[in-house]
């Protein structure tokens, strides 16, 4: 319960940090960390029964059926990534609180920060695999979110476009690979999948799952070739830099590589997967940082640098190089981030990030340039500095790899060489920055920041230094926790010393140091010869951008070609496509029989007599069809003569349902009328009429096909279930209503919840909308005053018509009638009023808000679905019994009903919205004048 | 006895429908049509009664209780159009 409480404090934050901000301007800011420091808390109370080897997990079931469950884990590995998420969170937290200038908003920024940390935490806390992929996508929203936080700014936009891009991207890989996963082991729990490393490493499905994980976890730790993105992110604030893309969620990658390290590493394909992207970003990014100007985009590429030699160690795959793995996580999440929040520092005193620029602030800030070039000097693994420790286990480990035999010594060379360039960059920030002269025409005086954003920086410096210095004392149970967590086994001899003796790995180290100094002071030189070899940036986004615009292209392409605003292309399209899969359908599993000996019902005068009339009628509407009134006076005849044969054949609910909807559409249609034009001219060509006459022709002559062969062929149907079971299960006689509201009200809720955001819809179209109406015909129109005789009869209609509604509704669970009938029959009662009597005397006497209709509809029918959950039943479980009322005698009350009663006021409300919404339509029309 | 009335009115009710139908669409003008429009319903409620007698069932009757209901409102609208052009207004 602790560990759940630990993920929604932040994500209580998302809302509470707003909340917070009425009370001045760092009111956000202290309900983020006081949040986070509840969290950090709850955190430390787990903490003894981790570090005592115990495994924390808790379940509750969620899709059981699907293996989701909200299932979650505090191991090692967990505990070090929320140690490190709700530490630095806190220190960012402080930090962003005087990073941000008065013109931010402080509400927006720590919103999006306490969704971020709470996604964060999901990830690395989540026992269930599903589970994990949703807060991983969340973390890549949130992340979208805090990227294009200035968002007047273009950068900022393009780069969180990108970031989302590349790594909701790698997220939709990652599901299918733990989908497939899921499919080998038969479980997405943790405790189940780390277990079953022969089992996964054996199957077929190997291969793909481990390439598609493998994609997920790159683009999010920024690995070659996808690495392109993280620079780009960094026109983000900096407190979100130090967080996001240092310590928390680029790390979010190699935590998977860690997490599935005992179900997926080990195997050949792992090994050269894995070490190949670590191993060429490690050197490829280090190189890039060396030439970089930005201070941001030197750390960015020095992190990516990073991010592929933590990735490197898990490729080895040896148990050892995952226990140094973790703890470079550890140390370059302290060093970096404290890194990050100098170059904040300094943006913000200096007005600049241009190391061109920059120069000699060490006079100006000697304080924060003495912080700024501890860290820095981690960063090149310089000793007694804690980014010396995990270097020289790294170092160790590419001396011991045997795997790639003869070209066993390639390792060792290229991560001294990516030394060299990490030595030169680190150098390179220390001395352009703090040193080599005067600073170049600076927007402003740079001078030491306030007290308080300095003291996160202080913070992890001494961190590092304490870490540096007395490894073991203050590091060493963390590491070996965390890294029995991601080993899941027992842990391997390592000692945390600083001093090993004079071996080949403090040889790489010294190589690296002394290289890396010479490769600084021939720069200049260096940078030359960069300019004149490789005279652009390296082209990746270029790449992005030309695929982003081909997709685009390509999707604007298809769209043209489907959606070009013809309905008629658009009915076309409809129309011919069904009738090719009906015909490819029908020629597939054989022609259709039309069996003509299977009982049918006796043909009478009375039925061939209303066909005929129906056919007369719907043909008449097709040669009507430029005549509009006309037209819709036929398409009346149609209506009437359908719900004729509903009632012939037995079927009264929808013959009340078609009658109901008939008039409606009647109403609708005329209000509509009123702003169309009369007659209709051709506009098509006769080749055209004649194809879409062919199109309609065959769809109906296939319809009739397939209705016949149904209607002929021996089936079971499910009728007969529902006719068993509809008084027994449902406690009602009409099986029609008892599948609408019982056995079906699922769909049903879902049908009125559509519905009413249709209505909505409309609503929207039509407000502030002005169309001209026709103009009156040859005769004029009539005076305006509403026709007496029909309003006199129309008032008491209205009382009686919404009694039949009530009656309707009321039996509706035990004869023809229901909700929805009711809603329109007393919908249409209603309307009524408004033709009758006009606008302004039915507003004036029926002040209604339809929307709110809808909304309590809605809001009956959910809560009698949710009502279930209180006897312990699923939801939208219906119950009834039998009531005895005195006159009355014995009926039935069912829940339903109550469902019934939501149904019925949601299609009242929509109803009247649609229709009195474009009534009002002329009404604006007449008082806008000529608008 | 009273069967065969009923057969013999219903035949006559249907022979009505049908030359509403026709009326319907020959017109000539749009009143005739919707005053058509208004028969046809009138005559529908009468042959959904007969077919009630003739079937001894109730559920007839509310399908023409409907039908008076609705019919009377979708003449009306009609109408309203004829007059004005706007039916709500």
């Amino acid at each position: 319960m602790t560990l759940l409480l630990i993920i929604l404090i932040p994500l209580l934050g998302t809302l509470l940090a707003p909340a917070a901000a009425v009370r001045g301007r760092m009111g956000a800011a202290v309900m983020a960390g006081a949040l986070t420091a509840t969290a950090l808390a709850l955190l430390f109370t787990l903490a003894p029964r981790v570090f005592g080897g115990e495994t924390i997990v808790v379940s509750w079931a969620w899709m059981a059926d699907l293996g989701l469950y909200f299932s979650l884990r505090l191991d090692g590995l967990g505990l070090l990534f929320a140690l490190l998420i709700l530490g630095i969170g806190l220190l960012v937290i402080l930090y962003a609180a005087y990073y941000l200038s008065p013109k931010d908003s402080m509400p927006k920024f720590f919103s999006y920060m306490m969704l971020f940390m709470g996604a964060m935490l999901g990830v690395v806390l989540s026992e269930n695999l599903i589970l994990l992929l949703m807060f991983w996508e969340l973390t890549s929203l949130s992340s979208f979110l805090l990227v294009s936080y200035w968002r007047h700014r273009a950068d900022a936009r393009q780069g969180a476009r990108m970031a989302l891009a590349v790594t909701g991207g790698g997220g939709l890989c990652l599901l299918a690979g733990i989908l497939l996963l899921g499919e080998i082991v038969g479980s997405y729990e943790l405790s189940v999948v780390l277990v079953s490393a022969e089992l996964i490493q054996s199957h077929d499905l190997y291969t793909p799952a481990l390439i598609l994980i493998l994609l997920g976890a790159f683009t999010k730790s920024a690995q070659f070739p996808f690495h392109f993105w993280l620079p780009h992110a960094m026109a983000a604030p900096t407190p979100v830099s130090a967080y996001l893309h240092s310590a928390t969620m680029v790390k979010a990658g190699v935590f998977l590589l860690a997490r599935l390290h005992p179900a997926l590493a080990g195997s050949d394909l792992w090994f050269y997967l894995v070490t190949g992207a670590g191993l060429t970003t490690l050197v490829f990014a280090a190189y890039v940082a060396l030439f970089k100007h930005d201070l941001k985009g030197l750390l960015a590429y020095s992190t990516i640098s990073h991010l592929g030699l933590i990735t490197l160690l898990f490729g080895f795959g040896t148990p050892l190089a995952a226990v140094a793995g973790v703890f470079h996580i550890i140390n370059h999440a302290t060093f970096k981030a404290s890194l990050f929040m100098a170059a904040g520092i300094i943006d913000h005193e200096a007005g600049t990030r241009d190391m061109r620029r920059l120069n000699g602030l060490f006079k100006y800030m000697p304080y924060t340039a003495l912080l700024a070039m501890v860290a820095a000097a981690s960063m090149a693994g310089v000793p007694l500095l804690n980014g010396f420790l995990s270097k020289e286990m790294f170092f160790v480990e590419t001396l011991h790899l045997q795997r790639f035999g003869d070209w066993a010594w390639l390792i060792p060379v290229l991560a001294t060489v990516a030394g060299i360039f990490a030595v030169g960059y680190s150098l390179r920030f220390i001395h352009d920055v703090f040193f080599n002269g005067e600073p170049k025409d600076l927007p402003q005086i740079p001078h030491e920041p306030p007290r308080w954003m300095k003291v996160p920086v202080e913070i992890l410096v001494v961190l590092c230094l304490l870490v540096g210095m007395l490894p073991a004392f203050t590091v060493g149970p963390l590491l070996a926790t965390a890294a029995g967590g991601v080993l899941q086994a027992p842990l391997p001899e390592y000692s945390l010393a600083i001093w090993h003796g004079f071996n080949t790995a403090l040889m790489m180290s010294i190589i690296a140091l002394i290289g890396g100094g010479l490769f600084y002071l021939l720069r200049h030189k260096l940078f030359d010869l960069h300019g004149r070899l490789l005279p652009n940036e390296f082209g990746a986004k270029q790449i992005f951008d030309i695929l982003v615009k081909a997709v685009v292209d390509l999707s604007r392409a298809i769209t043209r070609l489907l959606e070009n605003g013809s309905l008629q292309r658009y009915m076309a399209l409809l129309v011919g496509s069904a009738i090719v899969v009906g015909v490819y359908a029908a020629l597939q599993h054989g022609a259709m029989s039309f069996d003509m000996s299977a009982s049918s019902m006796p043909v009478n005068a009375v039925s061939v007599t209303a066909s005929i009339a129906l056919i007369v009628a719907a043909l008449a509407t097709v040669l009507f069809h430029r005549h509009r009134l006309p037209t819709l006076l036929m398409l009346g005849v149609v209506g009437l003569f359908v719900s004729l044969a509903f009632v012939y054949f037995s079927a009264p609910d929808l013959a009340l349902t078609q009658l109901s909807v008939e008039v409606v559409t009647i109403i609708l249609l005329l209000l509509a009328l009123h702003f169309l034009p009369q007659e209709s001219q051709p506009e098509s060509s006769s080749a055209r009429r004649l194809r879409d006459a062919l199109l309609a022709g065959t769809a109906g002559l296939g319809i009739a096909a397939l209705t016949w062969a149904i209607l002929t062929a021996p089936f079971e149907t499910l009728s007969g279930y529902y006719l068993e079971q509809s008084v027994p299960g449902g406690g009602g006689k009409n099986v029609v209503n008892v599948i609408l509201v019982d056995f079906r009200g699922f769909d049903t809720f879902g049908e009125i919840t559509v519905l009413a955001i249709a209505a909505i819809g409309i609503h929207a179209l039509l407000y502030n909308l002005f169309v001209n109406p026709n103009p009156a015909g040859p005769h004029g129109w009539a005076t305006s005053r509403p026709p007496l005789l029909l309003s006199v009869i129309c008032r008491p209609l209205l009382p009686l018509a919404l009694l039949v509604a009530l009656y309707l509704m009321l039996r509706g669970h035990n004869a023809p009638g229901g909700g929805f009938i009711a809603g329109l029959v007393a919908g249409v009662a209603l309307v009524m009023q408004y033709l009758a009597s006009g606008l302004d005397w039915t507003n004036a006497r029926m002040k209604i808000d339809y929307f709110k209709v809808i909304a309590a509809g809605l809001a009956i029918a959910l809560a009698t679905g949710v009502a279930s959950w209180f006897f312990a039943h699923p939801f939208m479980t219906t119950t009834f019994t039998h009531v005895h009322w005195p006159v009355v005698g014995e009926f039935e009350v069912a829940s339903a009903m109550v469902f019934d009663l939501g149904v019925f006021l949601t299609v009242v409300g929509i109803t009247m919205l649609i229709l009195a919404e474009l009534g009002k339509l002329s009404g604006a029309v007449k008082q806008g004048g000529g608008r | 006895m009273l069967a065969t009335a009923v057969l013999i009115a219903m035949v006559m009710v249907i022979l009505a429908l049908v030359l509403n139908i026709w009326r319907v669409i020959i017109g000539p003008d749009v009143t005739d049509r919707i005053l058509a429009l208004d028969t046809l319903y009138i005559n529908s409620i009468a042959l959904l009664v007969l077919l009630g007698i003739h079937m001894a069932s109730a559920h007839y009757f509310e399908a023409a209780l409907l039908i008076a209901m609705m019919g009377f409102i979708g003449t009306s609208a009609l109408c309203k159009y004829l007059l004005r052009g706007d039916i709500i207004e």
